[in-house]
């Protein structure tokens, strides 16, 4: 089965962005596609790499880059909501005038067509919130 | 049997449902949900949003948002018809357990092409047996 996966909350508070790793990852196990990991609302901070949680917790950030990684996931963060919380990739860092962009390695910003798109394409979308 | 087999929409447009079920303010799920609307609606797809819960206050008239130094985006509900979104579903129970009626939401309407563009109203008061039907029909359901 092809499933599209909206991931709505950031992570360590919710335990959404858990959830949906590990559904992701069991999907993916048991041989179905994810046509891409949607990450909006607060999920666009699952995508900074500027985490440094404990070394004794799980890195949900790292979690996710290995994981897109490992199977060409495609992780998209919304545009309109990351510039609202400070998540930027390089062009659009230069593009606001700010010195720095954040974004973690395997995920993209683009913006919320993807979303749409992702409901049409796919037999099935997984909501991941609160 | 494959489960594919299962999967309702099978014509060119899906049906798409955004469920709101918070307050306008307070977290930011009803704005960035009417975001999603407004750019899913480029998409010629079938679009219906559902309201209940303490989302029915996002639909409520006469919004002040001045003391809290917030954008009052309600306004926009009201030009959801002008993108092809005709259908707001509101669960009348819960307009009855938050002490409200049908009076106190804003009129929104929508053009009807296929009747000499008579304006027409997009509110649909529907029971909650009546909204899970709504719901069991649908292809994608986006819940904020």
């Amino acid at each position: 089965m092809k499933f599209g996966i909206l991931v709505n909350e950031g992570p360590y508070t919710h335990q959404a962005s858990d959830s949906a790793y590990q559904f992701t990852k069991a999907a993916l196990e048991k041989g179905h596609e994810i046509y891409r990991v949607f990450f909006y609302n607060d999920g666009v901070n699952n995508g900074t790499r500027l985490t440094v949680p404990p070394q004794d917790e799980r890195n949900i950030q790292v979690n996710w880059s290995e994981l897109g990684e490992k199977y060409k996931l495609d992780l998209v963060v919304c545009v309109a909501a990351a510039q609202r919380r400070g998540i930027l990739d390089e062009s659009e860092a230069k593009r606001h005038g700010k010195n720095a962009d954040n974004i973690a390695p395997g995920f993209r910003i683009s913006g919320l067509g993807q979303l749409i798109e992702t409901g049409i394409e796919c037999d099935r979308v997984v909501a991941f919130g609160d | 049997m494959s489960m594919e087999e299962d999967l309702p929409g099978t014509g060119d447009q899906k049906k798409f449902l955004y469920v709101n079920r918070r307050a306008p303010y307070g977290t930011i799920y009803a704005l960035e949900s009417l975001e999603v609307v407004l750019i899913g609606a480029a998409f010629d797809q079938d679009v219906s949003l559902a309201f209940f819960d303490d989302g029915v206050y996002q639909i409520v008239k006469d919004q002040d948002t001045s003391g809290i130094g917030m954008k009052n985006f309600s306004p926009t509900y009201r030009a959801l018809g002008d993108y092809e979104v005709t259908r707001l579903y509101v669960e009348k129970e819960s307009l009855e357990e938050r002490g409200l009626t049908p009076d106190d939401l804003m009129e929104i309407t929508y053009e009807d092409e296929d009747d000499d563009w008579a304006e027409k109203p997009s509110v649909r008061l529907v029971s909650r047996a009546e909204l899970s039907e709504v719901m069991a029909e649908q292809d994608v359901i986006l819940s904020f």
